[in-house]
């Protein structure tokens, strides 16, 4: 290859390494100190770009110059910084002591909010920046024109590192900082006033990807995708070069921008799986990223958030059960058309949710992307049908076998991991399907998808598809239902309560959890096949973050200490959703709202909120318990 | 035939010596106590038994088979039961489950979807339960227990897969001096009526002369002293080591003055 091809190609690499490491600096010390994972990161980032191409073209009227450009971004940094500050103060020191889950989903609440905010404010269509005055020009390197303002963005991430480093090693906040990122309880124990100290990161955090999004104006028209784009990549950087270091944000951002840059020759479609496969060779071999630690509390024996104690059906349980298989029955000869379209997204709903807790609530394997499995089944199921014309039967019975394939290949990485690298790798296998069905068009329709994937003959009436649908959700229902209940899902549940105990009493956590995985892919796999059916056609929002997130929240509201409770979540979620997004124009705003309400509120759910007034009750009834 | 015979077991952290050509033998039916100041090595000698830690060199022969360097659980199958020095139990789950999750295992069923596990081995585990004095909370959730009855729990456990050797890693820690005696002398008499041998490490000075048949004494990953609890009472670089040289003429003073 050409050595100057090369040298520009490594230099266009650098210039995007700067700016992911812009931004995955501030994700990764903001986690450092307050063990969250913050989400709405990426929305920060966004707000940053909006906020500059507002600000900067009103300050370059007054001046065309450089200054007065960056004046504009430094400005939108700043105000990105104090949203943060505020971030904190409303929401996140309300969940420093809440289940990671838990604050994953607050944080993508506000997300959501942003999302529609933007929208609001901003508009959909995509704003194209002003460029840099005084950085227009191209340089020539080796007979080559290579960008002056690329030059300036690789300058503004030695700059960002080496103010960084000063700050960490020079002044009273950088030291606390670091302090709490390797013991956050003996910096609360020495007596440092922690509300500033969280405070402060969160707004050096936002700033961080504030100037991150306003630095990228000259280079991409902003528009409302940005945040999930870029928060997936800089998960990749952070988790890559281990949470909460500084030092590995840099050499991961360094290693990712120059695997874009020459993976790009070499599978221009595919850059970003390479990314996360990246990513899943160095979590098996450093399970804390490349400069990470494990963390203090890993290890420690807490009450697992999830199912606590499975009781039988009792007699009031099984009547209800009873009237609701009898209802659902009767749906069709009652339903119109419209309720029994509504019913069999329910029902596959239900089924996906139900997966998605006998992974979290029994195995305390937190998914992130769960449906990338319930994509998988989709895109099976309705590829086979289109592109290799087959019947609808075969079809629905590949569809499981397909997605528990894809979920036995990637959980055999994910089961080896645990708390928040687990979430993240979840979410990151989810984006690999995800890309993959978006960029390859010519076999998956991309952003269309595929349309016409219909039912054999004898089940085209909607009310026969409903009955279908019916008998194998719940038959699917049932089996995991008993599985929870068998000597399997016991073993499950005690390796996640005690993965050392489960060990010395001969039990193969490894192998367990593996399967566990499987088996849950395979059944939201049926559940994504059953789906696409119903719909007659398949696209890429079945695998997208929303839907994972989605199919979390479906768990949270039913409860997540419960065993059908879920299935409930699923019904009531989605009959909430169908009658209201149509009603408005901020269903996500609404969303991310609930979610956040929830987590605060009621996290158990409904049912968890019950029994923790019947706690509280029996805890005022022994004050001496109470007290100690 | 010996139970356990360990030999030139070796093993080194970077350039910390934590266990260097550690030896001892110990019987079936015989409790056998590791004592030593914190850092002297009786975690990793522990833990090169059970598995958990590859010896660099040495022998763990377990009635007759070397198992050194085998994974934990191939050496539980081989009749390797354990207790650890924090409690270790299923919290979501009942008593009675805890015992049965490690009867599920033993008879190899945990891939099992056919039956409910709530019934599985329930008589069983209730013996075992019967055996350890915790029958009458059979069904109560584990994480509500005293802390010394988890520790009971947690022996039943470990008794359920008929475990031949007993790797108990402090057994009394955190627990109250009347809980600890009792918790030692029902560990002693099931492993003499059992004919169970019990290998354990320990802070409690009472429990150890109380109750072990022999006492290995390890400092800086070397065993100093080995013998009957009377013999290593007596050694004087034992209590040099625990006492210091001023420990010890303070010990005598002591002595002299309450006689």
């Amino acid at each position: 290859m050409d050595p100057a091809f090369i040298v520009i190609q490594s230099l266009s690499g650098l210039a995007s390494a700067s700016s992911l490491f812009i931004i995955a600096s501030g994700l990764t010390i903001v986690f450092g100190v307050t063990r969250i994972v913050n989400f709405a990161h990426g929305s920060l980032y966004m707000l940053g770009a909006y906020l500059a191409v507002t600000i900067v073209p009103m300050l370059l009227e007054v001046d065309r110059s450089l200054p007065m450009f960056l004046l504009g971004v430094l400005l939108s940094a700043l105000i990105v910084g104090v949203i943060g500050a505020a971030m904190e103060i409303i929401l996140l020191r309300r969940i420093y002591h809440v289940p990671e889950l838990f604050q994953l989903l607050a944080t993508f609440g506000v997300v959501l909010i942003v999302q529609d905010l933007v929208i609001k404010l901003w508009g959909a269509v995509e704003i194209p920046g002003p460029r840099a005055p005084s950085l227009r020009h191209g340089v020539f390197i080796f007979d080559q024109r290579f960008p002056a303002y690329e030059l300036f963005l690789i300058g503004m991430g030695l700059v960002v590192l080496g103010l960084l480093w000063l700050l960490m090693q020079k002044t009273r906040f950088g030291v606390l900082i670091r302090a709490a990122t390797q013991d956050r309880e003996m910096v609360a124990a020495l007596g440092v006033n922690q509300a500033w100290l969280f405070t402060g990161t969160l707004f050096l955090g936002a700033f961080l990807a504030g100037l991150g999004g306003a630095l990228q104006i000259p280079r991409v028209a902003v528009n409302t995708q940005m945040d999930i784009s870029i928060i997936t990549e800089v998960f990749v950087v952070t988790v890559i070069g281990g949470m909460g270091s500084v030092a590995g944000a840099f050499v991961a951002a360094l290693i990712i921008g120059q695997l874009q840059a020459f993976g790009i020759l070499i599978f221009p479609k595919i850059t970003l799986v390479l990314v996360f496969l990246l990513m899943a060779v160095v979590l098996v071999i450093k399970p804390w990223g490349l400069f990470g630690k494990p963390d203090a509390a890993a290890g420690r024996a807490i009450l697992p958030e999830g199912i606590l104690s499975l009781k039988r059906f009792g007699r009031i349980d099984t009547i209800i059960a009873g009237i609701a298989i009898a209802v659902l029955i009767a749906l069709p000869v009652f339903g119109d058309n419209y309720m029994v379209k509504v019913g069999i997204e329910v029902l596959v709903l239900a089924l996906a949710a139900f997966s998605l807790q006998f992974l979290i609530g029994v195995g305390g394997i937190v998914s992130f992307g769960h449906a990338a499995y319930f994509g998988l089944g989709a895109y099976a199921a309705g590829l086979l049908v289109t592109r290799g014309g087959m019947a609808m039967e075969p079809a629905l019975l590949l569809a499981p076998l397909v997605a528990g394939g894809f979920a036995a290949l990637f959980g055999f990485f994910i089961v080896r991991l645990s708390g928040i690298y687990l979430a993240m790798l979840t979410l990151a296998f989810a984006q690999i399907v995800y890309a993959v069905c978006f960029q390859w068009v010519a076999f998956t329709g991309g952003d269309n998808g595929v349309v016409g994937v219909w039912p054999s003959a004898w089940a085209s009436s909607r009310q026969v598809y409903y009955y279908l649908v019916l008998a194998m959700t719940l038959a699917a229902i049932i089996m995991l239902r008993h599985a929870i209940y068998a000597p399997f899902g016991y073993g499950l549940r005690a390796a996640r309560d005690s993965a050392i105990r489960a060990d010395a009493i001969g039990m193969d956590v490894g192998r367990i959890r593996w399967f566990a995985f499987t088996l849950s892919g395979a059944a939201a796999g049926l559940a994504g096949g059953l789906y696409s059916f119903s719909k007659g056609s398949i696209d890429p929002t079945m695998i997208s973050i929303p839907m994972s997130v989605d199919f979390l929240v479906m768990v949270l509201v039913g409860g997540i200490q419960t065993v059908i409770g879920p299935v409930v979540g699923a019904a009531a979620f989605h009959s909430v959703k169908d009658f209201f997004m149509p009603l408005t124009d901020f269903w996500r705003l609404f969303l991310g709202l609930s979610i956040i309400i929830m987590v605060l509120v009621f996290p158990r759910g409904i049912a968890g909120a019950t029994s923790a007034l019947v706690d509280r009750k029996r805890t005022t009834a022994a004050p001496v318990e109470a007290a100690t | 035939m010996t139970l356990l015979a360990v030999s030139g077991l070796n093993k080194r952290f970077g350039g910390v010596v934590a266990a260097r050509d550690v030896a001892f033998a110990l019987q079936a039916g015989e409790l056998l106590a590791i004592i030593g100041p914190n850092g002297a090595g009786k975690s990793t000698t522990f833990n090169m038994v059970g598995g958990q830690l590859r010896p660099d060199s040495g022998q763990v022969m377990l009635a007759g088979e070397n198992v050194a360097g085998l994974a934990p659980r191939a050496i539980w199958r081989r009749g390797v039961g354990g207790t650890f020095q924090i409690a270790q139990t299923c919290v979501s789950m009942r008593v009675a489950e805890n015992v049965q999750m490690a009867l599920i295992s033993w008879h190899g069923r945990i891939f099992s979807f056919r039956s409910r596990a709530e019934t599985l081995y329930r008589p069983e585990a209730l013996d075992l339960l019967d055996l350890v004095g915790m029958r009458g909370d059979a069904d109560r959730p584990v994480r509500e227990l005293a802390y010394g009855d988890v520790k009971r729990v947690e022996l039943a456990v470990a008794l359920a897969s008929q475990p031949k050797l007993l790797l108990m890693d402090e057994p009394t820690a955190g627990m109250a001096p009347k809980e600890r005696a009792q918790l030692m002398e029902l560990t002693a008499s099931i492993a003499r009526e059992r004919q169970i041998g019990v290998l354990f490490t320990e802070h409690d000075m009472d429990a150890v002369f109380a109750h072990a048949d022999t006492i290995l004494v390890l400092v800086r990953g070397e065993i100093i002293a080995a013998g009957k609890p009377d013999d290593v009472r007596a050694n004087a670089r034992v209590k040099q080591v625990y006492l210091g040289d001023m420990g010890v003429e303070a010990a005598m003073r002591a002595r002299r003055g309450r006689a």
